[in-house]
């Protein structure tokens, strides 16, 4: 199990700036490509907060796959002294 | 000395009660909001906002979800300086103060756009307020739960949000159905805003007379409360690599399934499906006086079995059964396929002129309502604008499905399926309160358990509306595509959480 979760750790690191780059290019083509209807429910304003919600979560999600892959949940702390 | 004696004494049933009154009239005043949104959205915005009126207003709604977190940090911190009791009076007010004003704020006819822009601001204390609340509550009736029925005992501060939403779904209903639609739409929406204030005065009352957490107390009374629990949270990297895992492998899959069951549910019924506001009002109601119990069931089962895997469990079926599901509620309110082969009658056409807003072209609108073999019935309009420029390019008629009401059969089906979406609720929230505050040291509890929970609430959970909504706005998506987001997001929080989360219950949560 220890093993997986280091390996996936690579995966959540990786994960992070691909979820924002996805975000980055699907907001670009929406806001592009939005018809005169659709432009209206796709502003940029509306793109912009959701990116900006996301780069702070995509960040932790990087630091968690950083412990991951250095083995800090190898073991899950089993009482407060080991926090 | 006395002080501590009646804290002991105090029964864990008061403390429930209180705690969870008060958590119940904050998610009431945090709901009726969301609602509402359709309503609030012509409000708010130019009535010829169309679909981005409701978007904005569900992107206001959302703004009160992503501040949450915040909340959490700064009473969170409050909570583990000053203690828990003073902490959640404050939301308390503060979320019964701004629920009041909401329902105050003039339109966007009277005042323009100073009207979204105020609601937004009300809207972020509501958020900030919320995001106290919660931790606090959870926190509090924790710590007084005997050993081994923390998840049973902390289960009841659980059903609250789901009581609260179910509480603001009546109110609304009532109101509406007491006031007449066109009342309701004008004005009436502002009672459920206002009736608030009465209910959060009843709650402080109550919660005036609490005690303070005993083992809050005890760290108090040994001089042991935390100096900066914000910098022991998140500076220490024990603590804030289990904040990390409890938001990726539990809070992030609990929020979207929650959102997505009680509240997508309704809004995809409304808005998608196109069925009448009180059906697909009373078809959420129905499946919320069902499903309740099961947030006790569930966190009672967790005291034995461990919290991990009935939430993973939730949050699987979520990914696996939404599709289908959603997919039902299009194929049961498909009129325009079913009055093909199934029209029974149709009323006479009823005409209404009246003007484009900001042009001088006219709109005539000719509804009729039609009745299908199997019981269904729903409004056809047909929308036609005539231009005064005789040279202008002629405007297609625009046909407009609305207010569907279904067979007896499908009206069964699809409670069933919303309870089924509920129960899945239930599985992954019952148990959670338990989880987090056993997953974290007295001394930064509220802070730390507080964060996680909201940003996977708050900010996961709370954008499912507005999110999906967006999705399904694209060119070439259906109307199912918005249901990526929960569907992605609950796998990724199963993978996180089954790999890397433990199934053990801490009995000690006195350290």
């Amino acid at each position: 199990m220890s093993g997986l979760k280091k390996i996936l750790g690579l995966l959540w690191i990786a994960l992070g700036p691909v979820i924002i780059l996805f975000l980055f290019i699907q907001a670009a083509d929406k806001i592009a490509a939005a018809t005169e209807g659709i432009a209206r429910t796709n502003t940029t304003l509306q793109w912009a907060i959701i990116i900006l919600i996301f780069i702070p979560i995509c960040t932790g999600l990087v630091i968690f796959g950083y412990y991951a892959w250095k083995g800090e949940y190898d073991h899950l702390p089993e009482s407060s002294e080991e926090l | 000395m006395r002080s501590t004696e009646s804290n002991v004494t105090q029964s864990i049933t008061q403390v429930i009660a209180a705690s969870s009154l008060g958590t119940l009239i904050e998610w009431y005043d945090f709901y009726i909001f969301g609602s509402l949104a359709v309503i609030i959205g012509q409000q708010l915005f130019p009535s010829d906002a169309g679909a981005s009126a409701l978007i904005n207003t569900l992107a206001i709604f959302a703004a009160g979800f992503i501040v949450r977190p915040f909340g959490a940090l700064v009473f969170g911190r409050l909570g583990d300086l000053i203690g828990r009791k003073y902490t959640f009076l404050l939301t308390l007010v503060l979320m019964g103060g701004s629920t009041f004003l909401i329902g105050l704020i003039p339109s966007y006819s009277s005042i323009g756009y100073a009207a979204p822009v105020l609601v937004l601001i009300l809207r972020l204390v509501q958020g900030l307020a919320l995001g106290g609340e919660y931790g606090g509550a959870a926190t509090y009736v924790a710590e007084h739960a005997p050993v081994g029925r923390r998840g049973f005992f902390t289960s009841w501060i659980q059903t609250t949000a789901t009581l609260g939403l179910f509480l603001s779904l009546g109110v609304i209903v009532l109101t509406k159905n007491i006031l007449g639609a066109k009342n309701f739409a004008d004005w009436g929406w502002r009672i459920p805003f206002l009736v608030s204030i009465l209910l959060v005065v009843v709650s402080i009352y109550i919660r005036m007379k609490m005690h303070e957490s005993p083992v809050f107390s005890k760290l108090k009374a040994e001089g042991k409360v935390s100096a900066n629990p914000l910098k022991e949270s998140f500076q220490k990297k024990a603590n804030f690599k289990m904040v990390l895992v409890a938001l990726f492998g539990a809070t992030m899959g609990q929020g979207v399934v929650w959102y997505t069951g009680q509240f997508y549910a309704q809004s995809f019924l409304e808005n998608t499906c196109k069925l009448d506001f009180n059906e697909s009002r009373y078809i959420l109601l129905w499946a919320i006086v069902f499903a309740t119990p099961f947030f006790v069931i569930f966190g009672s089962w967790s005291d034995k079995v461990g919290r991990k895997w009935i939430m993973l469990v939730g949050m699987l079926l979520g990914v696996i059964c939404y599709r289908p599901i959603y997919q039902y509620f299009l194929d049961a309110t498909n009129v325009k396929e079913m009055e093909k082969t199934m029209l029974l009658s149709q009323s006479e056409p009823v005409v209404e002129r009246g003007l484009v807003p900001d042009k001088a072209d006219s709109l005539i609108t000719t509804t009729v309502t039609k009745t299908l073999t199997n019981g269904m019935t729903f409004k056809e309009s047909k929308v036609e604008v005539i231009t005064e420029d005789v040279l202008a390019e002629v405007p297609a008629v625009e046909t407009v499905i609305k207010d569907v009401t279904l067979s007896q059969s499908s009206y069964v089906v699809i409670i069933l399926l919303v309870f089924f979406q509920v129960v899945l609720v239930t599985m992954v929230y019952g148990p959670i309160a338990a989880f987090l505050v056993e997953l974290f040291p007295t001394q930064i509890r509220y802070t730390s358990m507080s964060l996680p929970y909201h940003i996977g609430n708050g900010v996961f959970g709370g954008l499912v509306p507005f999110i999906a909504t967006l999705i399904a706005s694209f060119q070439g998506s259906t109307p199912l595509s918005g249901l990526w987001y929960p569907i992605g997001i609950a796998a990724l929080s199963f993978i996180i959480g089954a790999v890397y989360i433990d199934n053990r219950r801490d009995e000690n949560v006195m350290d």
